[in-house]
Parts: structure tokens; C-alpha cells; sequence
């Protein structure tokens, strides 16, 4: 389905990234937003309070980030597409709920304006220190998507497919954005409502006495592993709980239980990971230098690449648009190719794990860790991507 | 055997159903809870209470948090919640501003509702957001073996407090009211009949609404402060509880061995907050202003207002 025009500001506009989240929130669907301040996010609520007035919808500033967390989870099993958002401390707070909209399968998106961190750390400056905790920060297992944009104009568009991917899958979506993104005004075009695509509520259409919350296609091949929704107050009289769950949404908590359903939660985006994946790659093919990375720090990277081209180093960019799943497919696809991967990340060292672990020491892997604060300089990315290139092939890492 | 006990002869006194179970997952039962506690018995003063109501079944949503009083969604046949601990009330804000048309119960105990949720309770209070919300208060946290809580009375032993308790224990009608609550009731297990009226005026009013249950553990904490089984608790709820209706709220402080104040506490009219947020978006924006509700079933499950105070 399309946007609804009304709350599409279709146009050329002059936006930082935390307002152009807001108008892919709009854009999207989102008519309920909880938050609690916190900078440098908070733009984004302060733009959708005064626009959703206009739009039809509801914000409300609740008592803290717990709160923020789960109300907007109420409202989405009333029916509307909800958001909320953070930074750093914020998120750390939210953890729980997150836990809880993995295992209820709760569509919902979080959005984390990454500072600088440990604790109340930098909160003017960026870190992209929460990559980790996006991916592992609730107890237990659960599958995460997370996005990280580069622009305001990609934010805007993240947003959207953020909330797009939420209702497909039923899952916590996390748009991981970081101060300077946020902060950065640029242009941002916001295309018409009609070529804005919507991904509906997948919401049930049996009767009452056929539903069972939980059911999916599980035996059928190709089946959806996403179960249908019914929403509060339409005669379901479903339940909902963060215990573990037998297809009827009842407590059963066996081992039997717990097996079936974290596999499937974990199923649900793996075999989907294809299409959730989300690249950006530039000369990757013939590169003996491929650089990857994610965010504001891509943006820093490009320039340390082109002067590495100047120098004649082969060299290659692969921005992660979609960071969680990982595109391990691909990286490992490079990693017999290349010479070395550079990673430069503004922290001391979150997702290159994970890109040391897929590679498994077939090529490379430099990393450039920052503690954040502020951006990489280029001639920091540029130096290790001379030290790639000196590499010997075959030595590995 | 006498011809009536046999199921295939006319019977000579008609099976009636219990009017309560319409409302309960029967298919759940039997429930965790033990001999004697007193959750039960709210719930059944619940199911009554909704059933005087005559309100739409369809359009009541209850949620509950984590504890033995958190498990009372899990039991009723309703759009039901089971949320995490303590944000039963935040879960509830969000169902009732995305469908105000829903009639949202928060179903919990007092270390859900009071301890770990105590910051949502008073600015929930606070916004007088319509949701009806029941405390059990069993004085204890009993799901995890009846350790100390913030309501425990001085003197009280717990699994934490082994040498009594000396922690001044919360007084929760004076707090929600402080906050700004605009129906606040205290009953105990004993009270059934005004416990059940209580509920059905919480479900037939605007606006935030609290009713305390004071209510056994036998198992943990009437055992250990050695109060008897469920029913000698019922006597002593008889002896102790004082109902005074206009009670100053200073004054109901709950020790061991000491009256309990019953009684309907507070009933005000303040605008809610979806009132309050309509009326005054509409006058700041006028013409601009787009009702969230215009498609929605703004229209409560009932009307209100109509039936009178227990």
C-alpha cells in the first residue's frame, strides 16, 4: 500500500537527520510515538508533536525510557504503527522492552541517535558505540534488523523501510543513527506519497474460534514464519505474554516450548535475510583494499579512499546500509579476494568482530577503532588502507 | 445413589453455571495460585463486576505485570497482557490512547504496581489517564518466596527481613491520591460485596481509578508471621477492617495486628487525559487539528456515568 498523502511533506526540504526520521516516521505510518528527552535524539519527538496534531495521532512524553518503551507497545496492539526513540543511556534502559517485542513478536521500531558512551559519556557528540547492544543488549536470544543510515535523506528513507520491516516480520526494528547524522542539515527530497511504499499490518482475517495467535506456516515450504496479527478490542481475546509461549499464546514453559519458538523467531529473519540485507558497494570486484564500514564514519571513509585511489591503491567500499543481519555471505565472498578489510567504526571495535569471525582468517582485517567524541580523520582510515595494501597475499591476518 | 446425582435422569436440581466462568480461560485452570490466596477471590469479585456492568466483553482489555497478581490475564477470557515487571501501566497508556474506545484494566500486585512500577503509578495518577487499575496487596513478594516489599508492615517477617521488617511500608491510596487519582477504594478478600462494587464503579467512571485489595499469603507470609491459614486471615480481615469512608488518607498506614481503614476514599471529577489533550489541541489548532479518534470507536463500551457508587 502507499503513504498516506496527509502526512507525507512531499518536496525539497533543508533537514537535519533527526527531523528527516521524523518525516519517515510520518511518512511510514507511525500515528503514536512515546519518548522520554534525551539528546541528541530528541528532535525527532519534538517534530512529530507538533506534526502529528496536523496528521491525526498521538505523542506522549511518558516518565522514562521504560515507559517509553512498552507504551508504544501497547498502542501497537491497538493498531497503530509506533516508535520511539533514544540515545545511549536511553537505550540501555530500553533493553527489556526490547526482549519483550522479540518474544510477542510486537512490531515497533527503536531509533538510537548514538553518543558517546560509557554511561552518561559524550551526549553532544557521536559514538557508534551500540552497535553490540542493538544486536545482543536484551537477556536471552533474538534475531535483530538494524539499519544505519549515512545522510538526513537516508534517513528519511531508513525510517521507512525500518517500519516496513517491523510489520513484515513482527519484530523490534532498530534505526541506528549517531550525533553527527543526526545533527547534519542537507537536502532532503521527499518524494510523492504514491511512490512511498507501506507495508500493512499483517493482521488476521479469521474468525475468532479459527485463531490461534502464535500459528505460522512453519510445515508448509515457503511458508511465512510470521504469524498473523489480531489487534485489542475486535473479539480475539488473544493473549500476550513474554513467557514463553505455545502457539495459542498460553504459558508453556518445557524445553520442548523454548526450542520451537526461539528457532522460529530466529528462522523468521534468517531465511528472509536476503531481502533485509541492504548494501552499498563501490569497486568492491577489483579492490585489494576493500574498506567496511557503516554511517557517518562511511562518509568520513570515502575520502580517505579516494586519496588511497590517488596513490594508486586499488581500493574498494563496502557500506553496511543494513548492519544487523550481517552480510556475512558477502564479506566472505571478498575476504578470498582481497587482500585486507579495513573497518574503521567510531568504537573500539564492535561490528569488526564479527567481520574477523566471518572472514575466519582468510584475509586481513585492520581495524580503526575511535573512541568517539568526534569523526575519524580521513589520513587515519587512509594509513591503514596503505598498511592493507602492503599486505602479502595468503599471509592472512 | 439417589436418581438426581445421575447424569442421565431429568435433573431434579438444575446444574447452573458459574456466571463468573464466561470470563475465565477455563482451559487454564487449575490456576498457580495457592489454598487460601486471596487473588481468586478479586477475581471473581472481577468477573461479577463486569458482568453488572453489562459492559462489552469485546472491548475489555486487561494487562497485568509480573508476580501472582500478574498472572491474572493469563486466566481471564479477555484481550489479555502478560507485560514485563512493573509496566503493566506504561503497556495500558499505550493501548488506551491508541483505542480510547477500549476499557483497559491493569490487574497487578503491589511490588509490580507499587515498588518496581511506583514511578509509573503516580504519573499515571498524575495525567488521570482513564484505566481502572485493581492492586492486590498480599503485603509481600510471594511468586519469588515472600521476600520484603515496599508495602510490608514494620515488624513483618519476610525471607528478607528474618528479624522483622523496619522499613516505614508505603501507604498506597495516599499516594495515588496525592498524585492525583480521581477514584481511590481500599477493600480486603473479606469484603467481596464492596470489593466487587468498587470494581463495577471503577469500570463505569472516567478517568484514573485505583482499588487496593488487601489479600492473604498464606503459604509465605501468614505462615512465617504465623496469622493462620486462608481462613483465619477472613476473621481477622473481619475484625481488623475499619470502614471509614471520608478516612483522612494520612492515616492509613497498615501495621501488623492493627486496623485495616476500609472505605470508597476518593471520587472526583477532573478531566482525563485524552479530554484534556483533545480539548486543548482543538483550541490551539482549531481547524487544523485532526482528531486521532474521528474513525475510530471513540464511543466508551457503555455508557457512563450512569450507574451510581456501591
Amino acid at each position: 500500500m502507499q503513504a498516506d498523502p496527509r502526512a507525507v511533506l512531499t518536496g525539497v526540504h533543508f533537514l537535519n537527520g533527526d527531523q528527516a526520521c521524523c518525516e519517515g516516521a510520518l511518512a511510514a505510518g507511525a500515528r503514536f510515538a512515546a519518548g522520554y528527552p534525551i539528546t541528541p535524539s530528541t528532535e525527532i519527538v519534538e517534530r512529530f508533536s507538533k506534526r502529528i496534531p496536523l496528521v491525526g495521532g498521538v505523542f506522549i512524553q511518558m516518565e522514562d525510557e521504560l515507559a517509553a518503551s512498552i507504551a508504544i507497545q501497547g498502542a501497537a496492539w491497538a493498531g497503530k504503527k509506533v516508535f520511539t526513540v533514544t540515545s545511549g543511556p536511553g537505550f540501555s534502559l530500553m533493553m527489556e522492552h526490547i526482549g519483550f517485542a522479540a518474544m510477542t513478536e510486537t512490531p515497533c521500531v527503536f531509533v538510537n541517535v548514538q553518543r558517546g558512551g560509557p554511561s552518561t559519556g559524550l551526549p553532544t557528540l557521536p559514538a557508534q558505540g551500540d552497535m553490540m547492544q542493538a544486536r545482543f543488549g536484551s537477556h536471552g536470544d533474538y534475531p535483530c534488523i538494524a539499519l544505519s543510515p549515512d545522510s538526513p535523506q537516508e534517513c528519511f528513507r531508513l525510517m521507512i523501510r525500518a517500519m516496513n520491516l517491523a510489520e513484515e516480520f513482527r519484530t523490534p526494528v532498530f534505526l541506528m543513527m549517531d550525533e553527527v547524522v543526526g545533527h547534519m542539515t542537507e537536502r532532503v527530497e521527499i518524494p510523492a506519497a504514491e511512490s512511498i511504499e507501506v507495508t500493512p499490518r499483517r493482521l488476521t482475517e479469521k474468525a475468532p474460534e479459527d485463531y490461534l495467535p502464535y500459528e505460522t506456516e512453519t510445515s508448509k515450504i515457503g511458508g511465512s514464519l510470521t504469524p498473523e496479527m489480531a489487534i485489542a478490542g475486535e473479539g480475539y481475546k488473544f493473549h500476550v505474554t513474554g513467557l514463553t509461549h505455545d502457539e495459542r499464546g498460553y504459558p508453556s514453559m518445557t524445553p520442548e516450548t523454548q526450542h520451537k519458538l526461539i528457532h522460529r523467531l530466529f528462522a523468521k529473519i534468517d531465511t528472509a535475510k536476503d531481502r533485509i540485507i541492504e548494501l552499498e558497494e563501490d569497486h568492491t570486484e577489483e579492490a585489494e583494499v576493500v574498506v567496511i564500514s557503516y554511517g557517518i564514519t562511511m562518509r568520513v571513509a570515502e575520502r580517505a579512499i579516494q586519496m588511497a585511489r590517488t596513490e594508486g591503491i586499488a581500493t574498494g567500499k563496502l557500506r553496511l546500509i543494513t548492519v544487523w543481519p550481517l552480510a556475512e555471505e558477502r564479506i566472505r565472498e571478498l575476504a578470498g579476494r582481497v587482500k585486507a578489510f579495513v573497518v574503521p567504526e567510531l568504537n573500539m571495535g564492535q561490528v569488526v568482530l564479527e567481520v574477523e569471525r566471518v572472514t575466519g582468517g582468510r584475509t586481513r582485517v585492520i581495524r580503526v577503532p575511535h573512541a568517539g567524541g568526534t569523526v575519524h580523520k580521513p589520513e587515519q582510515i587512509l594509513e591503514a588502507i596503505r598498511r592493507g595494501a602492503m599486505t602479502v597475499q595468503g599471509a592472512g591476518a | 445413589m439417589s436418581a438426581s446425582l445421575n447424569p442421565a435422569a431429568p435433573a431434579a436440581f438444575p446444574i447452573c453455571e458459574n456466571p463468573a466462568e464466561q470470563f475465565l480461560r477455563s482451559d487454564r485452570m487449575p490456576s498457580i495460585w495457592c489454598p487460601g490466596c486471596g487473588i481468586g477471590t478479586t477475581v471473581n469479585c472481577f468477573a461479577r463486576a463486569l458482568i453488572k456492568t453489562g459492559i462489552d466483553p469485546k472491548k475489555v482489555v486487561i494487562v497485568s505485570g509480573i508476580g501472582c497478581t500478574g498472572r491474572v490475564a493469563g486466566y481471564m477470557h479477555l484481550d489479555s497482557f502478560h507485560t514485563t515487571h512493573g509496566r503493566a501501566i506504561p503497556f495500558a497508556t499505550g493501548l488506551k490512547l491508541a483505542n480510547p474506545g477500549l476499557t483497559v484494566v491493569v490487574y497487578s500486585g503491589d511490588g509490580d504496581l507499587a515498588s518496581i512500577g511506583g514511578n509509573h503509578l503516580i504519573h499515571a495518577a498524575r495525567r488521570n489517564i482513564d484505566l481502572k487499575v485493581v492492586c492486590v496487596n498480599n503485603l509481600t513478594y510471594s511468586m519469588t518466596g515472600g521476600q520484603a516489599a515496599a508495602t510490608t508492615p514494620r515488624d513483618a517477617i519476610t525471607a528478607t527481613s528474618p528479624y522483622g521488617a523496619y522499613e516505614p511500608p508505603l501507604n498506597l491510596p495516599h499516594l495515588v491520591a496525592a498524585a492525583g487519582a480521581s477514584y481511590v477504594s481500599r477493600w480486603t478478600t473479606y469484603h467481596v460485596v464492596q470489593t466487587m462494587k468498587a470494581m463495577e464503579r471503577m469500570l463505569t467512571r472516567r478517568g484514573f481509578s485505583f482499588l487496593e485489595v488487601i489479600s492473604p499469603c498464606p503459604t509465605l507470609f501468614q505462615r512465617r508471621n504465623r496469622l493462620g491459614d486462608g481462613l483465619d486471615t477472613m476473621k481477622s480481615y473481619k475484625e481488623l477492617g475499619a470502614t471509614r469512608h471520608n478516612a483522612n488518607l494520612a492515616d492509613l498506614d497498615m501495621t501488623m495486628g492493627g486496623e485495616i481503614v476500609i472505605g470508597n476514599f476518593v471520587e472526583r471529577d477532573r478531566p482525563d487525559y485524552l479530554e484534556a489533550m483533545q480539548a486543548h489541541l482543538r483550541a490551539q489548532l482549531q481547524e487544523q487539528y485532526v482528531d486521532p479518534y474521528e474513525h475510530a470507536e471513540a464511543e466508551s463500551a457503555l455508557e457512563l456515568g450512569e450507574l451510581s457508587c456501591g
